[in-house]
């Protein structure tokens, strides 16, 4: 082998000595990333690489190649579209019509006053309510959202971070007013509040009391909600907000260490709970970066549970992940170019193995998409799906030396954040340190200035652009009639409820947030009586305080 | 030669993207400008009391929310009402052109840049705006 290795050497080195003769391109050879990346790659790239110990089968310690043992020929990722309309009867009608068409999954996006804990009547709601997504006041809100629908039949993904805990009562809590125990539910809650502080900003309480309604959920979840995947932990937003994709692995895996740690130190065995962690990444323009990006992440996730945790439970050392194709590669120009974007990204996410992949619409970055850029969005997966042969074998970019080099790179660039991470004291002091936000905000800025300077070419945008671009997308428009709707409603609700018993239980909530008790049975018990998202908001935010950033730039 | 420019970056509504509203207050600061940040989250009211607070030439409000026909016409509104309507109202943001054509008719902000422009053509633009501003001030004093 090693005398292999010495003649792939001398013939390298030789053709290295003719290619230097040759004139390249003005052009920066580097990931979207900025990483740097040779022009050619050889056995000797990943020199020192053992097949059993780092990649294995598909199915085997360390997953590098896979969570399953025949992939996408057992069954396809889930092309989950993620998606809300204003209220909530609008998402149940549309929701049964997906189902009617053979959909079993859902998702659901809550409007930005949900996201933050305040109901459509405060002052701070004003002109949001169902701009982004559905408006959810209450209980009664939650059940007019699945009218007609079983919840033993379907499983349901929301995206909610900061008032997780309560939205998840309401689902639960609708299931009972069908007769449904909540045994039998299953579906995802995001519930990742690190990445809130670190990218997507949408927190309320501080970072401690947040953790425990995290693993109050985590622990209520074992006992009574035992099928629901208790947290999609978000590189997604990190790169959003900017990073590069080491950094996304980075940040998103060393959140998923603290929720760990946080488990264990609350008490609970991580064989329960870890099975039922999962993530969400980013799939960005970068085809191969991508690629060694979900490889490493399987392998660093293992090895991590393995070494560190020593779980007994194979399935807590499976990273199983969701994907969404990067609204941040979107342009506004030529917005058709987008449909070409996102085709690579979501081919990339598939070679990278994903669980289940959501493709962005054309017109996103416009405004919230029309049918038409939805319908193509999907169709571009089953395009990749039936069409392409990209899903008939299983990683088939293993053994690329460039990939297997690149995948070996992420894992390097990440244990570095870890080491440094660790240095300063965990994840919540990083977060207190500004350190997450200000990386990233680096990488942000840095990326703007190559765009502008044209180191890094976006079709469009600073280069091949078309003079005097129109925009002529049709594009979907909110009526504001519906918030004025929504708010009548809520205070119908307000007049009509048992006032006495809204007090009653979030004055048990109270004690219960104070004192060191399991949260969630309380929170339950004030969703049953009606009481609402933001008088719930109100009473932990009264006891836990709130979260105040430390602008910076 | 008069004062740097101030220009107070705000990042009103409830979303968090505050990605571009970081990278233009860099950009601004870098090209020389005294430049306040107001953070996340800020209702109108807030916004215009940093605004007055600091005494600035510009205010650049980001918005990604979907909420920007009620917060610009909101804070415009407001600096009016605090006397404070020289103040330049720029924005940026996930905007349609409908919508930006509609607000800059209507005089609650005088530009609005979309995603994809270069740093340089909204730092060319504000230096065009307060030039012309100043000469303005200055026929009316």
């Amino acid at each position: 082998m090693c005398d292999k290795l010495s003649e792939i050497q001398q013939s390298l080195d030789k053709w290295q000595q003719d290619r230097s003769k040759m004139k390249d391109r003005e052009f920066k050879f580097e990931t979207v990333s900025s990483l740097p990346v040779n022009d050619l790659y050889t056995p000797l790239d990943i020199n020192g690489m053992d097949y059993e110990r780092d990649l294995g089968m598909p199915g085997s310690y360390p997953y590098t190649r896979g969570v399953q043992s025949n992939m996408y020929r057992g069954r396809l990722w889930t092309m989950r579209q993620f998606a809300g309309f204003a209220t909530a009867r609008e998402s149940n009608e549309r929701y049964k019509y997906l189902l009617a068409k053979g959909q079993t999954g859902l998702s659901v996006a809550f409007d930005m006053p949900t996201i933050m804990g305040y109901d459509s009547d405060h002052p701070r709601s004003l002109g949001e309510v169902g701009r982004v997504g559905v408006a959810i006041d209450s209980l009664q809100d939650m059940e007019t959202l699945f009218a007609g629908i079983p919840l033993d039949k379907v499983s349901t993904s929301m995206t909610t971070n900061a008032p997780a805990s309560i939205l998840w009562c309401m689902y639960i809590a609708t299931g009972e007013k069908q007769g449904i125990s909540s045994e039998k539910l299953t579906g995802t809650i995001q519930n990742d509040i690190l990445k809130e502080y670190i990218a997507q900003k949408s927190w309320i309480f501080p970072p401690e009391p947040s953790m425990r309604l995290i693993t109050d959920i985590f622990a209520y979840a074992c006992k009574r909600v035992p099928k629901w995947n208790t947290i999609s932990i978000s590189g997604y937003h990190i790169r959003e907000a900017g990073s590069t994709a080491a950094q996304e692995l980075a940040f998103t895996l060393a959140d998923g260490f603290a929720y760990v740690e946080a488990g264990i130190a609350a008490g609970l065995d991580v064989d329960e709970f870890a099975p039922r962690l999962s993530f969400f990444f980013n799939s960005h323009i970068d085809f191969f970066e991508e690629i060694a990006k979900y490889r490493a992440a399987r392998r660093i996730w293992a090895r991590r549970m393995k070494e560190k945790h020593g779980v007994k439970n194979a399935k807590s050392l499976l990273l199983r992940f969701h994907t969404q194709t990067a609204g941040c590669s979107l342009t506004a120009q030529q917005p058709e170019n987008n449909i070409i974007r996102t085709a690579y990204e979501a081919l990339a996410a598939v070679m990278g193995g994903t669980q289940s992949l959501h493709t962005n619409s054309m017109d996103e970055v416009l405004a919230l998409p029309s049918e038409k850029s939805v319908q193509i969005a999907l169709r571009t997966q089953q395009i990749i799906a039936y069409e392409s042969g990209a899903a008939n074998v299983i990683d088939p970019l293993a053994g690329s030396y460039f990939v297997e080099a690149l995948t070996n790179k992420m894992e390097e660039e990440a244990e570095k954040y870890f080491a440094e991470i660790d240095k300063r004291g965990g994840v919540l002091a990083c977060i207190d340190q500004n350190f997450f936000q200000q990386e990233i905000a680096d990488a942000a800025y840095q990326y703007q200035r190559a765009v502008d300077k044209k180191q890094h070419i976006v079709v469009g945008v600073n280069e091949f652009v078309n003079e005097d671009e129109k925009q002529d997308i049709e594009l979907l428009k909110i009526d504001p009639q519906i918030e004025l709707d929504q708010v009548a409603r809520l205070q119908q609700l307000r007049s009509e409820r048992d006032n006495a018993r809204v007090s009653d239980t979030l004055g048990a909530l109270r004690k219960a947030a104070q004192g060191r008790d399991n949260m969630i049975p309380f929170i339950l018990e004030s969703v049953r009586s009606y009481a609402t998202l933001g008088e719930i908001v109100q009473v932990m935010r009264e006891v836990f305080g709130e979260y105040k950033e430390k602008p910076t730039f | 030669m008069s004062r740097k420019i101030r220009v107070l970056v705000a990042k009103p509504g409830l979303d968090g993207h505050d990605r571009g509203a970081r990278v233009i207050a860099r950009a601004f600061r870098d090209a020389g400008m005294e430049v306040v940040y107001t953070g996340l989250h800020q209702t109108p009211e807030q916004v215009v009391e940093a605004a007055i607070q600091e005494d600035v030439d510009v205010v650049g409000l980001s918005i990604l929310s979907g909420a920007h026909m009620t917060l610009f016409p909101r804070i415009k509104q407001l600096l009016t009402e605090n006397g404070a309507d020289d103040i330049i109202v720029m924005g940026g943001g996930t905007i349609p052109e409908v919508d930006i054509k509609e607000l800059k008719a209507g005089g609650w902000v005088e530009e609005i840049f979309t995603p994809g422009t270069a740093i340089e053509t909204i730092l060319a633009w504000i230096n065009t705006k307060k030039n012309a501003h100043a000469l303005q001030k200055n026929r009316k004093s």
